[in-house]
This record gives structure tokens, C-alpha cells and sequence, in this order.
């Protein structure tokens, strides 16, 4: 064995091992590479002091420097409520309905309600803000308390018939074939004249009738020509849009057992920012009322992010 | 074989051949190599000025460009070069790209790759030898090694001779000028990221961010390490690109080449006059190995360490030149060359190595790249719409039986100026659109924007269409911007759907 020699073509000295013919030429490390080697073995032992490193049977050790990730986490939300206090402080500071007159507020009132209403609100109104039957779209132009922003944030502040606010919005709606208020012929008649008025039959012998009906019955609520009455939140009947259905048996159970929808007080889970932040996300959907006719759009305020 | 007692360690194991003696002594190979100190001397000649030249342009081209200024007007930086990361600009002289347009860096990129190997194709590893950075700095800071420790053999000596207080102090001064060299390296290149002087004054007030801090003490270190220290180490042992050099050079690359046919046997040049013709050209004098900034002998042939940056032959024309004989025994020559004027034929010249098919394929690449990115800059608009349509909900039905789309459409203006736009709708019958910042009854089939100097304007647009026009369509939002007198009015347009319920 260890038969060193000169390698005739590198010229390089062989280590003197030899397998099968096959023999290592002493290509040593720089010593430095070594010392570079001991560093990473010195920074690991130091990491495993001072972090969290060997696992145990229910937790890691703790090290030194008290590092966790839920730690780092907190710290990354609390420094993200602090970016946000000055935005935050300057909307509890504005009046919902004066939002609008500066851009770059609404914009970021807009922006934060996006993100409490995918927390809040998506469970019934979807995400897209596309309701589904019982639980109104709030893209449309279609209101039953009213779509300017004021209303928006009281209706959202205070809630639907929801029991424990006493501001809050509230009407009854009469059973009125469960109750025997109508008999199911004259049920039938009224659900005629409501698909007249909302262009979805022709006038018949059973509208005919149901339009005395609602005369008599429905009209102190839902107007005389079915225009709704957002005061008592009456939805109006003569348009396109239905809350629970504009076909015969729908209307049928609505005006046999009426409706009583339901949404809580939001001023009493929420802080007074967040709420008036989403008024200002739903009132942004495209329905929103009393907006000026072209105002910001002309000059709009500069998207912050992108300067 | 000398008896070695470190060769207790192995007999225990049991010896190939029996006799009972002392088994034979393995040769025990040293697994680690120390680190020879390279201390090159001062040399004056054709190819160190030409070095000089190219750190100095380099150094320059370092230092100088953060301090260019470019008059953009109000509305942009005026700093010539800048990478405006927090604003996601890149400014080159009068070219600003945007991060949508970041192909043109890539581009850059992909020129740069070509371009070595346009480099090396032509004159083999002359990245290595010149333009390099760790070359350039490892240079500089030989000089200072010469400045303060004194030439070669001082140098030599003082590495040798045990600490006392003049070493110490001579270290301690040469290290000082190390750092101070590495600090101004490290310290400049936080300069290409924001408006220099307001930094230079942040900087020395404390008020800079901390992450320009962070970066100036890690390219301080670096710079002190790998230029006071590491030096040939890094392209010996660090760097792939002498890696990569040796997968593509060829037989037709320039590479410094000893002309042994000429120079050996080596004599000196006693032995020349006593042995007249069979004593060669080197005289044996080792001046090539002492200038060498890497270390080696050039003289065993091309090797990974040889960086190819011709101090060596600057030293043996000068050696040549003082014993009278012809220039050359080291020279720039490629592998074919040699194996001619081996056998005795005529030197080429080497504008000859230098053109030939491969390097002209890699030179029309090359330029056929940079010809497309300098005609994509020229052609591209500086104005630009972008629409993203409502997935959900798709579409809204309206009460008096309208239907509307949602989209969020960015207008972006990437020139240095206000624009008056004009968005619009195409072939969408009876449309309008209104932003969320104002009310539905005022909807128009087109709106006016005043877009920001060098900014993306983000809004909210509703397109509604009453219900007798309302069915699924393909249309087109257009977006025009007024012009200055005599030129091109600016427009672009993005093709989508209005999205309606199907027809019953």
C-alpha cells in the first residue's frame, strides 16, 4: 500500500491509496475552509442556546432570546395597528357622511371594510356582497332602509329586529294567511297583483281582485303602487329585484307567513371604526346613494401604495 | 522510508506484508493546505497600464455614477442612476422602467451572460483579469500592501518575521487603510438605491434607515474580507466562473502562454555562454512567478489560477528586453497558435484570434438582443389601462331591470407629467360606466381622469346597460390621453366581456 508518486499528467502528488488501479491525488483544503467550517459549528451551538431548537416531548426548548413565532406574530399585528392608528384615528374622527370629502380616507375606509366585511359579513352576504335568498344583495340599487351612507351605517350599527338594541331598525310584517287576515283565495289574488305591478304577469280577473286587496291591506306599508316605504323598511314590489323570490309559491309563503330577516347590531361587536368602515365598503358596491354626480372621479386622490 | 511515530495511529491496523518489523511508513498526506502569501511585485508595462486603466474606469464608473444628476422635472428623482426600490422605479438616464416592464432588465441580464461569453470567446478569461471585481479591489489593495509594507521580498520578509511593535504597527496601518478603502466600497453602493447627497447627509446624522447601515457594515466586511485576505483564494477556491472558463475555452482562446519550445531548458545566462544553443530563452530569473497577483508559475501552464491578466508577460518583455532578446516568451497566444510556432511557424496576429465564427455568432446574438430591447423601449406606450373584471358577483341585477358589471381598472401614466385621459366604452350599445365616487344617475359612456404624474390610478368602474340591451357581449375599454401639439396622441385598450344573464 502507500506508494506515493507524481501523477505523470497533473503532476500532482497521488495520497497513496490505490483501489483497483484507481488512485487519489492530495488535493488538500485551504485551511481556512476548515475555519470556516468551525464558524458554522460555533453559530449552530450559539443558535441552539438562544433559539428554540431541540425538540422535547411536548415543546422545544425555550432559548435564550425568548423567540416564538406566535411572539413574532403578535409583534408583526401590533406594528401593523400602528401603521394603520393615524388612518384609523382620522376616520373616528369624521362623520360617516363626511368621508367623502376626502378621497384618500373614503379610500381607505373602503379598503379596511373590504377586509372586515370578508370577516363579518360574508357568512350571510357572500363574498361578493351577493346576498342569496333571505339576505339582500348589497350591489344593487335595491334598498329597504335606505342606501346612503348615514343610513348604511345605522342600519349596520344597530342592526336588523335585533333583540337588545333598541335603536334598532324594526317593522312586523302580519302573517297574513297563517293569521286568517286573508283567506288563501284572497292570498292567491294579492300574489297576482304583485306580479302585475312588477311586470312578470298580465292583468287578470285574480289581480283585479288583489289589487282591492292590497289596497285594504298592503298598501299603508308597501305603497299604493307597490313603491316600498323605507321608513318601516317595506320592500318595493315593483321592480326586478326579490328578496326571497318573486315566483307564485314564494310569494305565496311570504304573504301567507310574512317575513321577519334578522341582522345584528354591529355597533355592539365591532369598534366604532370598523362599523363606519364597512358602511363606507357597502356603500362603495355600486348601489351607494346621494353621491355627488361627478366629483372625485375628475381629480381622484393617488392610490397611496403606488404613489 | 523515515520512521514517523505519527504512524502509531495506523499500525495498529494489521500490516499488508508479514515480517514482524516495523510496518512500512504510509506516506501521511496533509489533508489541509495553508495559504502561501502572494505578495507580487511592482511592475511596470504595456499590460499593467492597460490594468490601471480599466480599474481606474471601473472604480470611477463605482463611485461616480450614484453622483450623476438628470433633470426629470418635477415629478420624478433627479439622479441619473437609480434603483428606486421602495417606489418600484428604475431610473437609467432618460430610461425609467417600471416593475410590468422588468423583461428589459432581464434582457440586460441575458446581455450580460452572452456578453461573457462573447468576452471569453474572443479574449479567454479578460473578465478575470481586468474587470472583475474582486481582481480590481484585490489590485487595489496589493498596492496598499507595496505602499506601506514595501515591495516584494519587504513584504516577505515582514510576513515572516515574528510579532513585535513594528509589525504590529505596519499591520495595524495596513489594515486601517483596508478598512477605510472597504468602508468607501461598501459605503457607495447604498447610493445606487436612493438620492445620494440626501443620503450621504442621513447617513453621517444617523438618520438614514437602518437597512442602509446593515448593508454598508456587510459589504465593509466583505470588502475588507475577500479584498484585505481571501484575494486569489476566492477565484482558486470561491468562484464557479473559472469553472465555467474551463468548460469554454478552446483551442482557438487567448490564454497567457510560456512558449517552452523557446524558453527551455532554462539557463541561466552564464550557462547560455558556455553552453551556446542548448540552453533556451528563460533565464530562469522567476520574475514571471513574483509579479504573479495570483501566485502561480505560468510557466507549468494554463491553470485555474491563472487569471490571465498579462502582468507576467509585462515582466518577462522587461527581463527579455534587458538580456537582449526578443520580446514575447510569455505571451497572450491561443493552444493552435502554439502548436504553429512550435513547429515553427509563423506567429498570427491576434486580431485574428479575436474574429473568428464563434465569436461573430456571439456578437450578432448579442447585438441582436440589445437591437430588440433598444427597439421595445423605443416602441413602448407610456400609457396603460389594465382591467380586472368582478368574479363575484358577476354581474348585478339592477331594479328596472339593468344589469351591471363590475371592473377595477388601473389607468397608469408612466411620463413625468399630469395626463387629462378620457376612458371609454366600445361596443358595448347603450352602456355608460360610473366610478364608485359618484352617483349612478350620472353614469356616461366615457369619463374624464386626471391621471398623476408617474402614477397608477386605481378605481372602481360600473358599466351598466339597461335590460333590453343586457345579454353577454364582448366589448372594449379605451383609454386616450390628449398629447402636446406634434405628437402622437397616447391610447390604449383592453378587450373583455360584460357578463349578463344568459338570454331566456
Amino acid at each position: 500500500m502507500a506508494d506515493k508518486r507524481i501523477d505523470e499528467p497533473t503532476g500532482v502528488e497521488t495520497v497513496g491509496h490505490e483501489w483497483d488501479g484507481i488512485e487519489e491525488l492530495n488535493t488538500p483544503l485551504p485551511r481556512w475552509w476548515l475555519w470556516t467550517f468551525y464558524a458554522t459549528i460555533v453559530f449552530a451551538v450559539g443558535y441552539v442556546v438562544v433559539y428554540p431548537a431541540i425538540p422535547g416531548r411536548h415543546a422545544a426548548t425555550a432559548g435564550t432570546a425568548g423567540w416564538t413565532s406566535r411572539g413574532a406574530l403578535a409583534k408583526d399585528l401590533k406594528a401593523a395597528d400602528a401603521a394603520r392608528a393615524q388612518t384609523r384615528a382620522a376616520i373616528a374622527a369624521t362623520p360617516v357622511e363626511k368621508l367623502a370629502d376626502n378621497p384618500q380616507l373614503l379610500r381607505a375606509a373602503i379598503e379596511g371594510g373590504a377586509a372586515a366585511f370578508k370577516q363579518n359579513c360574508v357568512q350571510c352576504h357572500g363574498s361578493g356582497a351577493a346576498g342569496s335568498k333571505g339576505y339582500p344583495n348589497l350591489n344593487d340599487d335595491d334598498w329597504l332602509w335606505g342606501g346612503d351612507i348615514a343610513t348604511i351605517h345605522q342600519t349596520l350599527e344597530h342592526g336588523i329586529r335585533y333583540p337588545g338594541d333598541e335603536q334598532t331598525r324594526s317593522s312586523q310584517m302580519p302573517a297574513f294567511g297563517r293569521d286568517g287576515i286573508l283567506t288563501p283565495a284572497q292570498v292567491q289574488d294579492v300574489v297576482s297583483h304583485v306580479r302585475v305591478i312588477s311586470g312578470q304577469e298580465k292583468a287578470s280577473a285574480s289581480s283585479t281582485r288583489g289589487a282591492q286587496v292590497f289596497a285594504d291591506n298592503c298598501s299603508v306599508c308597501h305603497g299604493a303602487n307597490g313603491e316600498g316605504n323605507r321608513t318601516v323598511g317595506a320592500p318595493r314590489l315593483n321592480d326586478k329585484i326579490w328578496l326571497y323570490g318573486g315566483d307564485r309559491a314564494t310569494l305565496t309563503e311570504t304573504v301567507t307567513y310574512a317575513r321577519q330577516g334578522v341582522m345584528p347590531a354591529w355597533g355592539q361587536r365591532l369598534d366604532p371604526v370598523t362599523v363606519k368602515m364597512l358602511a363606507a365598503y357597502v356603500h362603495s358596491r355600486g348601489g351607494g346613494e346621494a353621491l355627488p354626480a361627478a366629483p372625485a372621479a375628475a381629480a381622484p386622490a393617488p392610490v397611496p401604495a403606488t404613489r | 522510508m523515515p520512521a514517523d511515530p505519527r504512524l502509531k495511529l495506523v499500525a495498529s491496523t494489521p500490516a499488508p506484508q508479514g515480517g514482524g518489523g516495523q510496518p512500512p511508513a504510509p506516506h501521511e498526506p496533509a489533508l489541509y493546505a495553508r495559504r502561501e502569501p502572494v505578495c507580487p511585485s511592482k511592475i511596470d508595462g504595456r499590460f499593467r497600464r492597460f490594468k490601471w486603466a480599466i480599474m481606474a474606469f471601473c472604480l470611477a464608473v463605482y463611485w461616480g455614477t450614484p453622483w450623476l444628476r438628470w433633470d426629470r422635472g418635477p415629478w420624478a428623482p433627479h439622479q441619473a442612476v437609480l434603483i428606486d426600490l421602495a417606489h418600484r422605479r428604475f431610473y437609467m438616464f432618460g430610461i425609467e422602467i417600471w416593475p410590468h416592464e422588468f423583461y428589459f432588465v432581464a434582457g440586460l441580464l441575458i446581455m450580460a451572460g452572452v456578453g461573457l461569453f462573447l468576452v471569453t470567446s474572443a479574449v479567454g478569461r479578460a473578465w478575470c483579469g481586468y474587470a472583475c471585481p474582486q481582481t480590481v479591489w484585490t489590485d487595489l489593495f496589493q498596492h496598499v500592501d507595496r505602499l506601506i509594507d514595501g515591495d516584494r521580498n519587504a513584504q516577505l520578509a515582514l510576513d515572516r518575521a515574528p510579532w513585535g511593535a513594528r509589525k504590529t504597527a505596519k499591520r495595524l496601518a495596513k489594515w486601517a487603510v483596508f478598512l477605510g478603502i472597504s468602508f468607501a466600497t461598501g459605503g457607495a453602493w447604498i447610493f445606487y438605491f436612493a438620492d445620494a447627497p440626501t443620503l450621504q447627509r442621513e447617513f453621517w446624522t444617523g438618520a438614514a434607515p437602518g437597512v442602509a447601515y446593515a448593508c454598508v457594515a456587510v459589504l465593509t466586511f466583505t470588502t475588507f474580507w475577500l479584498g484585505g485576505f481571501m484575494r486569489e483564494q476566492v477565484c482558486v477556491y470561491m468562484c464557479p466562473w473559472p469553472r465555467i472558463q474551463s468548460a469554454m475555452l478552446d483551442e482557438k482562446s487567448l490564454i497567457v502562454t510560456y512558449k517552452d519550445w523557446r524558453g527551455e531548458p532554462r539557463g541561466s545566462l552564464k550557462q547560455a555562454k558556455r553552453l551556446p544553443g542548448a540552453i533556451g530563452d528563460c533565464i530562469d530569473c522567476k520574475q514571471c512567478v513574483a509579479v504573479c497577483p495570483t501566485g502561480i508559475d505560468i510557466r507549468e501552464g494554463a491553470q485555474i489560477g491563472c487569471i490571465t491578466c498579462g502582468l507576467c508577460i509585462d515582466a518577462c518583455d522587461r527581463v527579455m528586453g534587458q538580456v537582449g532578446r526578443d520580446r514575447g516568451l510569455i505571451d497572450y497566444c491561443t493552444l493552435d497558435d502554439a502548436e504553429v510556432e512550435r513547429k515553427g511557424g509563423a506567429p498570427k496576429p491576434l486580431i485574428k484570434a479575436i474574429f473568428r465564427p464563434r465569436t461573430l455568432v456571439y456578437l450578432g446574438m448579442w447585438s441582436a438582443i440589445g437591437a430588440a430591447l433598444l427597439f421595445m423601449l423605443g416602441e413602448r406606450t407610456r400609457l396603460d389601462l389594465s382591467v380586472a373584471r368582478d368574479r363575484n358577483p358577476e354581474f348585478v341585477q339592477l331594479s328596472n331591470g339593468a344589469v351591471r358589471d363590475g371592473f377595477t381598472i388601473k389607468l397608469r401614466n408612466m411620463e413625468d407629467r399630469p395626463r387629462e385621459t378620457v376612458l371609454s366604452l366600445e361596443g358595448l350599445p347603450d352602456g355608460a360606466i360610473y366610478t364608485d365616487e359618484m352617483d349612478a344617475s350620472a353614469a356616461k359612456p366615457a369619463l374624464r381622469f386626471t391621471v398623476p404624474a408617474d402614477t397608477t390610478q386605481r378605481l372602481r368602474v360600473y358599466a351598466v346597460v339597461p335590460g333590453h340591451a343586457a345579454r353577454p357581449q364582448p366589448f372594449a375599454f379605451h383609454l386616450a390621453a390628449a398629447a402636446r401639439p406634434g405628437e402622437k396622441p397616447a391610447e390604449d385598450r383592453v378587450k373583455t366581456e360584460f357578463s349578463a344573464p344568459a338570454a331566456p
